[in-house]
């Protein structure tokens, strides 16, 4: 389980510094799939990269199964940062390895070295995702579903306990994005994996996330499950989300 | 025509010759350690910038200023103000060995400079990625970053290298030979036009060989476009 508690985020050190993140508490429980959704700059993508550390929160504390990683450093904080795997939007492939190495990476990461045993799951995870024949093509040759699916191939690599999507279908088409979602929701039924999904999209929360935050300024303005917020949304933030307001009013 | 070529190549043949081995000399030598130099250098300047992996604004000021201070010598006056560092470290100012400190000491900031860009255009995404995964600094370093930048670093030899060619051609001044040096004494001083041409269409050629080269190795090594 993840407890965000109280997490501030500023950028800069000035007394009315904005505050990215403003005392946001959220509790993620194990082998959910938890959407985080707001417009472009209501601090969804700094909440998400908190979580895993790239970067500091100004104040608060992030527990993870009781553990208070928020000042983990150094061997620590690699070894918690496989615990948590990200996708992003922009897919985050090597474009100079293959394939089987992207996937491969976070083997070499962990240990120093790739092993046949390392390569062999690595495959066997390509397979899963649909793409054992790309093993050996580079990233430009694959369009950017492919990509992305190869980017969630390198994600569970390491048999992370979360997942992170940092806005991971925003630049696929419909269709990919179908099929990334499907994949997510699939691992997530098959391993139990926790997903933690950000999006502006709320057919994205709709289709797979059981539970939702809705982020506005930087703080967390609603939340509840997604069947309860889809019918009775409370936010603004949330009625512009489901375009329950009138677009040209 | 062809009994004056063959009468130019007996005359200067031996001295354009040995003209094009000290300048490749003067070429290769002080690149290499230029390069070993200035790949440390600009990996350290690309970690410790502000919002990098390991900003450290004090290390990165410092280490800027001292590129910059390098970088702001024109090249015959760098060689002639360090002569005496020269003479201690080689033994001797003059000479093909005699150039390799000040060229060390201007290229390397250079290289510093190119290898810091190659590194800034990798992808912000890529190297979080890798950051996500738990991988330690030197791995990102050595197994996603330089691999990332290769084809960018390979062409950006190939600017070094076309710069120094320009360097060892003023080193020349310092007796060090070259074809530089043949064509500004035999061509300036003496007159002797057909030499200093013969010194120019050489130099040409190996400019255009180090940039094929370079543009060759840099799409081999390339997978970031389709193909």
């Amino acid at each position: 389980m993840i407890e965000i508690k109280h997490l501030t985020k500023t950028y800069g050190d000035a007394e009315g510094a904005p505050r990215a993140l403003d005392d946001v508490s959220l509790k993620i429980a194990d082998g959910d799939i938890m959407g985080i959704i707001g417009m472009s700059g209501a601090g969804k993508s700094t909440l998400v990269r908190c979580i895993n550390l790239l970067e500091r929160p100004t104040s608060g504390q992030i527990i993870v199964d009781g553990q208070d990683v928020t000042g983990l450093s150094g061997t620590a904080l690699r070894s918690y940062r496989r615990r948590v795997a990200m996708i992003f939007q922009s897919f985050g492939l090597l474009s100079q390895k293959s394939v089987l190495s992207n996937v491969c990476f976070p083997f070499l990461a962990a240990t120093g070295r790739v092993t046949a045993q390392n390569r062999e799951r690595a495959l066997e995870l390509l397979d899963m995702v649909g793409l054992r024949e790309k093993a050996s093509s580079y990233p430009s040759q694959l369009s950017g579903g492919q990509q992305q699916r190869v980017a969630i191939a390198r994600a569970l690599a390491c048999d992370p306990e979360y997942i992170l999507c940092d806005e991971a279908t925003s630049a696929l088409d419909p269709a990919s994005t179908n099929t990334i979602l499907k994949l997510l929701r699939d691992i997530n039924r098959k391993t139990g994996v926790t997903v933690i999904v950000i999006t502006h999209s709320m057919g994205v929360v709709e289709k797979i996330c059981h539970n939702v935050a809705v982020l506005e300024h930087g703080r967390v303005v609603e939340q509840g499950s997604v069947a309860d917020v889809f019918a009775n949304p409370q936010s603004n933030a949330a009625q512009v989300l489901l375009e329950r307001v009138d677009w040209d009013a | 025509m062809l009994e004056y070529l063959n009468e130019f190549v007996a005359e200067y043949g031996e001295l354009l010759l040995e003209g094009t081995g000290a300048t490749l000399v003067m070429l290769a030598v002080p690149t290499i350690i230029s390069y070993v130099i200035g790949l440390a250098l600009g990996v350290v300047l690309y970690l410790t910038a502000p919002g990098s992996l390991r900003p450290h604004p004090k290390l990165n000021a410092v280490l800027g200023w001292v590129v910059n201070i390098c970088r702001s010598f024109p090249f015959i006056v760098l060689m002639v103000s360090i002569i005496p560092v020269t003479r201690t470290i080689m033994g001797t100012s003059s000479g093909i060995l005699g150039t390799i400190p000040p060229l060390v000491l201007s290229t390397s900031p250079f290289i510093a400079r190119m290898v810091e860009q190659s590194l800034a255009e990798v992808p912000r995404a890529s190297v979080e990625a890798v950051e996500a995964c738990g991988a330690s600094t030197p791995r990102i370093v050595f197994s996603a970053l330089l691999p990332e930048a290769l084809p960018s670093i390979v062409r950006g030899v190939a600017v070094t290298l076309i710069a120094v060619l320009g360097y060892t051609a003023i080193a020349g001044a310092v007796g060090a030979g070259g074809l530089g040096d043949i064509a500004i004494r035999y061509g300036y001083y003496r007159y002797q036009t057909e030499v200093m041409v013969a010194a120019i269409i050489i130099l040409v050629v190996v400019v255009q060989v180090i940039q094929s080269v370079c543009d060759i190795i840099a799409r081999k090594v390339d997978h970031r476009s389709q193909g």
